[in-house]
């Protein structure tokens, strides 16, 4: 069982979440414009790392509000939990960077 | 083919001819009643009155929603706040939930009138979820049987409130007093988790002649 730290509630069995995807992944500003490949891209295809994935969860047990986590995919270490709208930390360093504003996707 | 109609008889009210979601179970609630060493009592709360709140806390709406509840709207995870004949429990940073004994038609529409027509909305939410009061000095060994947060004292305060589970039902916990607990299940789950407690309380009666 994870324990998985909700930004607004506090550590809390995983049972109490939902997944759902990998993070930062942005609308496309016109979505007219992309070829099929490009829209089938944006819709289908996801980062599968091994190591730290910066993904989007969903406290469905509690506070029901949605926010990001970066965990490691082999020894699903929580390295960072942030709200939506927040700042990525660096997937590297695990650290938050000062000023580094998430504008975009990362495809 | 006109269907028949019982009318409602003029004396009666409709709030006369409410059934609680658990009312069939009042008797097996009374006959589960353990005393002694590891006593433990079950009961349900009839009708209590509950508007659901979604107000951004910090703006002018929920400034005026707050005046006219009497407290500031709760802050953190955990937190009741005590107004006018009320009580208002913070379910998200956005949400919250009052309860009260006052009239919910009245109360909801002083809350909805304090929001006007800016974002946010007061919702009673009365019929949605009944109440069971657990008391007793087993009553924390019977939540912990099926619920998934900590409840020891010294992380479950009296007077604070939490969404989570109880067994497979989602549930809102609020510890009134150092052996009493306030579950609030939805309507329809009232039937299951009031069997589930039952159960949950019964080994306790082997221990009552202890």
């Amino acid at each position: 069982m994870l324990l998985i730290s909700c930004p607004n509630c506090g550590p809390r069995d995983e049972t109490e979440f939902h997944y759902g995807g990998q993070a930062h992944v942005a609308y496309p500003e016109d979505p007219n414009a992309l070829t099929d490949e490009e829209w089938g891209r944006y819709l289908f295809y996801r980062e599968n790392p091994k190591g730290l994935f910066a993904e989007r969860w969903v406290h469905s047990g509690g506070c029901r509000k949605w926010f990001n986590a970066v965990r490691d995919t082999a020894t699903y270490r929580i390295a960072a939990v942030y709200r939506m709208g927040e700042t990525q930390p660096s997937l590297a360093t695990g650290e938050r960077a000062a000023g580094d504003k998430i504008s975009g996707g990362v495809k | 083919m006109a269907e028949t109609l019982t009318p409602t008889p003029k004396h009666l009210s409709t709030a006369d001819l409410r059934r609680s979601p658990a009312g069939h179970l009042a008797a097996r609630f009374k006959a589960a009643e353990v005393a002694g060493p590891y006593s433990v009592a079950l009961r349900e709360v009839l009708f209590l009155t509950q508007v659901g709140l979604r107000i951004v806390p910090g703006t002018d709406a929920a400034r005026r929603v707050e005046a006219r509840l009497g407290t500031q709207l709760p802050t953190r995870v955990g937190e009741v706040a005590i107004g006018t004949g009320l009580s208002v429990l913070w379910l998200s940073p956005d949400e919250f939930l009052v309860v009260s004994a006052a009239d919910p038609a009245e109360l909801t529409a002083r809350l909805a009138g304090a929001i006007g027509t800016e974002p946010g909305s007061a919702v009673d939410l009365s019929a949605n979820r009944t109440t069971f009061e657990l008391s007793g000095k087993a009553a924390r060994e019977v939540l912990e049987k099926g619920c998934p947060l900590d409840l020891h004292p010294r992380v479950f305060a009296v007077g604070s409130a939490y969404v989570t589970s109880l067994g497979p039902v989602p549930i809102l916990l609020w510890k009134t007093g150092s052996e009493t607990y306030e579950i609030y299940p939805r309507a329809s789950f009232a039937d299951y988790l009031g069997r589930w407690l039952l159960d949950a309380m019964a080994e306790f009666k082997a221990l009552e002649l202890l």
